[in-house]
């Protein structure tokens, strides 16, 4: 159908010559949708973009829309402007990609290559949809799909079109559910169409148009839907109101309404042209009292309409765009409208905006925005006259690298600027954060322990990272410390400071993440120690815990964090300890700054702030963290003496060392330690002595001669010249001299002396040597107590002795047995007898003068003792031999010997004692199981002796005899005794006079037997004070015995009972009744001569029935 | 062709932001944080079912004038923002899709590499710290040294106590694909 021979539909506006529109494709559809087109289009005002500089018009344009035929196309050349179709259209309601393959395709192909021919190039394709067929298709894709496809064959190869995009931000800015496209397409459609490739706009031209038709829209939208439609669907129609505000933005800055003078004479010449083009009023709106039209219109025609209806919109969209949470956008608007703010010179205002929109580039870590809105913000601030915030936020942009080194050194040029002021309020401060302006990297102590004595020196050097891209000169920087006198007192014990040292002294302060979002990822790392509390007195646990280090980096509020710009945060502690560095030239980076201090106080020092100052402003660092401290202790001075060896000997030279800690107390010319001499331990002192002399950490030493000056009583050692916090330190030889304290009870020789002591013993049982302990009381210099030290030295021998006796002869050994680790060569051994009785003599039999005695090893000395006349019943001898440490060269000096005492008592034998055995008669030897006879011969060897004079000894017609009990024991049971095995005999107290026993005993076993024991006791009569003390409880009963050993008051009596005699009964029958005691004789005084014989006995035939019969 | 390319953290700040031609380097972070707000309402309104349907291309975000900007999300929440000049008509859903999908993979790459922390910016610098390599051998750009195929993975820090550092092997790969996203014309 050709669309020429339509019928006409009423014609509003006559134009005698339309554009040709050609028409193909669906030429029903189009007849469906040509009433409508008609109508509608001309109504749509357009711009019409002259020529040759004219102005621009709005013009309403019908078309005469012609079916499309190839006849229509000019000719090449022909250019008739009544007859040129200006535009092509083709029409299709397609939504089957199966047609559109089968059919539409091929026919658009062949309508584009009918165009290309001809060369037209304005060309469009109009796709319809309609639900009713949709709905009738089960294969149909989205409509979109088609237009896809169509794009994607057909306009490839096009150009930039400006309005479709246009078109499509307000079709998506209208996908809405309730708002059907069709409603706006014919005004959007007309738009479209016009603005060509060809066609130019004069600038502003089209912002007019996409304000317009963003408001249109807005007005259907509000016009159709009720307050609560559009207030759940801001989210779609925020967009538009953004764009609209945008394009007014853009229109006003063109206009020249924006500026602080108003628009200038081609502002107002652009504003002129572009109100001239936007044409009449629509008629349908043309009454109403508000219109987009209106409104824009309004808004160009003066500055305050311009800033009133900005600032509607603006406001508005930042509502609608925080109303439905988008803040960065909001925000983003925001910062538009502090951009005109500024213009219009009301930074007051402008403020706010940029604040809050740094807020959130800073919350979420952009860095470029961050930067672009702080430079923005401190323009602000500079034309608010906020010196501090302005300084601030310069000191932020100097330190930024994403400007250019020109723009940071003018940003630090500002802050130099202002801090060379004359300031006229002197004394004023402008505090800032130091974080922007330079950084702490490291510190490093000096003693690196951080710890240092009253007096003493500390550096401290702290590299401080300037982050200003020009040297910057500091009058001062400053470190303010925090003095506090530390609970503990144990703490400020030197040894406790040296023990607990820091690494290597050097604190290193991790780097301030710049800008970076607070996340989960950037929080610090909860930094959890171990807690101990000991009591300082034992050392004990008195509390333990885990504490976190750096809580108040995780418990900081987010909000302050991010408030960088505010420097109001940032307070100037002032504290009476301070650490200067006067006129110091920051480079930009790295730079060492050293502090010095005189340690006075004791306690700890905390470093807490850094500050630097340049001119009236100073830049703080509110916090260092990590904690630094240092550490200054008083000391009191100490001696302290010690074995330089695990345990010193007694005998010989021994070194002990003196550490005098001098602390506080500075020595002297003169001062000297006074040392109270002990009785038997002696200072020995050296031609050369020599002290060392140390600083307190052990850098430096020196070394000074000591002067040690002995008297009797006092041994005074001068001390060396010395400053307090040092350590002298010296060693002396000491010398305990050798004793031999005795070992009761070892010894194997009864009735021995008591030891003799001189000093108090600790004796420990075992082979552990015997110790003694030295106390030596010493007097300091600086103290009016005396220092007691107590030294304890071991006596490296211990010594034993026995008597030994063959018949009458008489030998007293001694054994010294080495228990130390040393070796020893012993020479020049002695035994005297002390009571010096001349009768007496002691042989030695010791060979050789000179005697090894190695470690753990014992050596033996024999005397043997003569006599010429009646001996004495006791003899006190002494031992003593020469002793040195065999290892070692020539000793200084010549050591004395060491001496060991004892007292040998009852040692002439009295009595010889010989048994024999003899097989029954008629046999040759012995055989088990038959008896045979023993023959026990007492035999008194000496006339009446003093020791005989006791109560046994009884007198008649001048002859003299005692009691003595003899009794036979086999304890290895080789034999049984038949018969009584023990008897009291009466011995007469005579030279060789002699008592014969017989009985016979039994062989249990063949062999070799050595004879059964016999022993001897004297037979005391009955002592009514002493039984009278027996107790039932410490009678000990055998088989044939009851032998009271009550040792406390008389060690060496025995009671004896026999239960086969007279005397015997049940033993607490006898409570209390008189009885005669048993008293063993020493054992000096009898001699068993036929000790160590042994018999031959012989198995018998038949050992299997051997009876034994025993009575 | 991509006229910005950003990467942004869980956190929402910017993990990697590239833009072609780079004078314009502001305006599009101020375009891709904007952006970041139709994102986080996508996100919420996606809700279970698309999380589900492991759908994480977010589609067009907004037009402006002049460009495009489309979203993705990783499961993660890391966020993938590409703005698109609009005249460029060729590029559509499933270009922009894909070149999304290859965006991802090398971004896992660069997530799999054990020098870097998940959180860090990717940077690409060529001033940015490099190991100083023990070995001889230089491995390919997807992996750091080895010493023996298999093995365990060794560089040393840049200086003692430093932490590690991304490899700028692994961030150069990359940069690379990104820049093949910003140049390539469809």
């Amino acid at each position: 159908m050709d669309a020429s021979e339509e019928p006409l539909p009423p014609v509003i506006y006559t134009m005698e010559n339309k554009p040709i529109v050609t028409c193909a494709g669906d030429q029903n559809l189009f007849t469906s949708v040509y009433p409508t087109l008609s109508q509608q289009l001309p109504r749509e005002p357009m711009e019409w973009r002259r020529s040759y500089g004219r102005a621009p018009k709005m013009i309403h344009l019908e078309s005469n829309f012609v079916q499309f035929k190839e006849e229509l196309l000019p000719k090449e050349g022909n250019k008739a402007l009544l007859t040129f179709p200006f535009l092509h259209i083709y029409w299709t309601e397609c939504c089957d990609t199966e047609v559109y393959k089968a059919t539409v395709k091929d026919d658009l192909t062949k309508w584009q290559n009918v165009l290309k021919a001809h060369s037209s190039v304005d060309w469009l394709i109009v796709i319809v949809e309609n639900d009713a067929k949709k709905k009738n298709k089960t294969n149909i894709l989205p409509r979109t799909s088609i237009v896809d496809k169509i794009r994607n064959d057909f306009c490839n190869k096009q150009s930039d079109r400006r309005s479709l995009p246009l078109f499509s931000r307000c079709c998506s800015s209208l996908r809405m559910p309730w708002c059907s496209t069709t409603s706006w397409t014919p005004s959007s459609l007309s738009m479209w169409s016009t603005s060509g490739p060809g066609v130019s706009v004069p600038p502003g031209a089209l912002d007019c148009w996409v304000f317009l038709s963003c408001l249109e829209v807005l007005q259907r939208i509000e016009g159709c839907c009720d307050r609560a439609q559009i207030d759940s669907n801001i989210a779609h129609t925020v967009g538009l109101w953004s764009y609209a505000t945008e394009k007014l933005k853009s229109l006003g800055y063109l206009c020249g309404l924006v500026s602080e003078k108003g628009p200038n004479s081609e502002d107002l010449n652009r504003t002129v042209d572009l109100l001239a083009g936007l044409g009449a009023e629509r008629p349908e709106t043309a009454n109403t009292a508000q219109s987009p039209y209106k409104k824009l219109k309004e808004a160009l025609s003066s500055v305050e309409a311009f800033e009133k209806h900005y600032l509607d919109l603006s406001h508005a969209t930042i509502e609608m765009y925080t109303s439905i949470g988008r803040i960065r956008s909001a925000k983003f608007v925001g910062k538009d409208l502090a951009e005109f703010y500024m213009r219009k010179k009301a930074p007051q205002k402008a403020e706010i905006y940029l604040q809050g929109a740094l807020k959130n580039y800073l919350a979420e870590g952009w860095a470029l925005p961050i930067t672009h809105t702080r430079k923005q913000l401190a323009e602000c601030q500079k034309h608010l006259g906020q010196i501090e915030n302005y300084l601030q936020t310069s000191s932020l942009l100097a330190s930024d690298h994403h400007l250019t080194e020109e723009e940071r050194k003018h940003f630090c040029q500002e802050i130099l600027d202002f801090a060379s002021q004359p300031s006229d309020n002197p004394g004023h401060k402008i505090v800032l954060p130091m974080q922007s302006f330079a950084q702490l990297r490291d510190l490093h102590f000096d003693p690196s322990n951080a710890v240092v004595h009253v007096g003493g020196v500390l550096c401290i050097e702290i590299t401080m990272y300037s982050q200003m891209p020009v040297p910057v000169h500091v009058e001062q920087i400053v470190v303010n410390v925090h003095f506090s006198i530390e609970k503990n007192s144990y703490r400020k014990t030197a040894e406790w400071l040296t023990k607990h040292k820091t690494s290597n002294g050097i604190i290193n302060f991790p780097p301030e993440t710049a800008p970076f979002p607070v996340s989960q990822n950037s929080l610090p790392a909860l930094e959890l120690y171990e807690m101990f509390e000991r009591s300082p007195s034992d050392n004990s646990l008195n509390t333990t815990g885990i504490i976190c280090r750096n809580v108040h980096m995780l418990l900081r509020r987010q909000e302050s964090s991010s408030s960088l710009e505010m420097p109001s945060g940032v307070a100037l502690e002032e504290g009476a300890h301070l650490l200067r560095c006067s006129h110091v030239t920051l480079e930009p980076g790295a730079n060492q700054i050293t502090f010095r201090t005189q340690a006075k106080e004791p306690g700890t020092y905390t470093l807490r702030q850094l500050c630097a100052s340049v001119g009236s402003v100073w830049f703080v660092l509110p916090h260092i963290y990590p904690i630094v401290q240092y550490d200054v202790y008083s000391q009191e001075p100490q001696l302290h003496v010690e074995p330089l060896a695990d345990s010193l000997l007694a005998g010989i030279p021994q070194k002990v060392k003196f550490t005098v800690t001098t602390g506080h107390y500075t020595i002297k010319n003169g001062d000297s330690l006074q040392l109270s001499n002990a009785e038997a331990m002696l200072i020995l002192c050296q031609a050369e002595s020599r002290a060392m002399v140390y600083s307190n950490t052990r850098e430096q030493s020196s070394d000074a001669a000591l002067r040690i000056q002995s008297s009797d009583k006092v041994t005074s050692i001068s001390l060396p010249v010395a400053p307090a916090y040092h350590v002298i330190e010296f060693e002396l030889e000491v010398l305990s001299l050798p004793s031999a304290p005795a070992l009761g009870g070892e010894s194997d020789m009864l009735g021995m002396a008591e030891p003799h002591r001189k000093h108090k013993d600790k004796q420990k049982t075992g082979h552990c040597m015997v110790t003694t302990d030295h106390k030596v009381s010493i007097d300091c210099p600086w103290s009016i107590y005396s220092t007691v030290i107590a030294l304890t030295f071991s006596v490296p021998f211990r010594t034993t002795h026995a008597l030994l006796s063959s018949g009458t002869r008489k030998y007293v050994q001694v054994c010294v047995q080495n228990l130390s680790e040393l070796d020893f060569q012993l020479s020049d051994s002695y035994l005297v007898d002390t009571s010096d009785s001349t009768d007496l003599q002691l042989v030695p039999l010791n060979t050789q003068s000179q005697q090894p005695i190695y470690s753990k090893q014992s050596v033996f000395f024999v005397w043997e003792l003569k006599w010429t006349e009646e001996p004495p019943p006791s003899l006190h001898c002494r031992f003593s031999v020469g002793f040195s440490p065999a290892s070692e060269e020539q000793l200084s000096i010549s050591l004395k010997p060491y001496t060991y005492e004892f007292k040998v008592e009852n040692f002439f034998t009295l009595y010889n004692v010989k048994a024999e055995i003899f097989p029954p008669s008629g046999m040759e030897y012995c055989r088990t199981g038959s008896l045979c006879s023993l023959e026990v011969l007492i035999t008194r060897l000496s006339d009446l002796l003093e020791v005989d004079k006791d109560e046994a000894l009884t007198e008649s017609d001048e002859h003299f005899s005692t009691k003595l009990m003899y009794e036979v024991v086999d304890n290895s049971s080789n034999w049984a005794v038949c018969g009584k095995s023990c008897g009291v005999i009466s011995m007469p107290v005579a030279a060789r006079a002699t008592h014969r026993v017989h009985m016979e005993v039994m062989p249990l076993f063949a062999g070799y037997l050595p004879l059964p024991d016999v022993r001897l006791f004297k037979y005391l009569p009955h002592h009514s004070a002493h039984s009278s003390q027996l107790d039932a409880d410490s009678w000990i009963e055998n088989d044939s015995l009851s032998v009271d050993k009550h040792g406390d008051d008389q060690p060496d009596s025995s009671s004896l009972k026999s239960r086969g005699s007279v005397h015997s009964a049940c033993s607490s029958e006898h409570k209390g009744l008189p009885m005669p005691r048993l008293q063993a004789l020493p054992a000096g005084q009898v001699f068993n001569s036929s000790s160590g014989t042994q018999v031959l006995v012989i198995p018998s035939q038949d050992d299997h029935v051997l009876e034994v019969s025993v009575t | 062709m991509a006229v910005c390319i950003a990467v942004i953290a869980k956190e929402n700040y910017p993990l990697y932001i590239r833009s072609t031609p780079t004078e314009n380097e502001l305006k599009f972070h101020y375009m891709v944080h904007t952006s970041l707000d139709v994102v986080d309402e996508k996100i919420s309104a996606m809700g279970k079912a698309l999380v589900d349907q492991r759908e994480l291309y977010l589609g067009l975000l907004y037009p402006t004038e002049d460009y495009k900007v489309y979203g993705y999300v990783t499961n993660s929440k890391v966020k993938f923002v590409m703005v698109v000049d609009s005249s460029n008509t060729a590029l559509r859903d499933n270009e922009i899709r894909s070149m999304f999908r290859k965006l991802h993979n090398s971004y896992t790459d660069v997530m799999c590499n054990p020098f870097y922390n998940p959180g860090d910016r990717i940077q690409s610098s060529p001033g940015g710290p490099y190991f100083l390599c023990p070995y001889p051998v230089q491995v390919g750009p997807t992996s750091c040294v080895r010493s023996s195929p298999g093995g365990p993975y060794s560089c040393v820090r840049s200086s003692p106590g430093e932490p590690y550092s991304l490899c700028p092997i692994q961030s150069r790969a990359f940069d690379n694909m990104v820049t093949s996203m910003m140049i390539q014309v469809c």
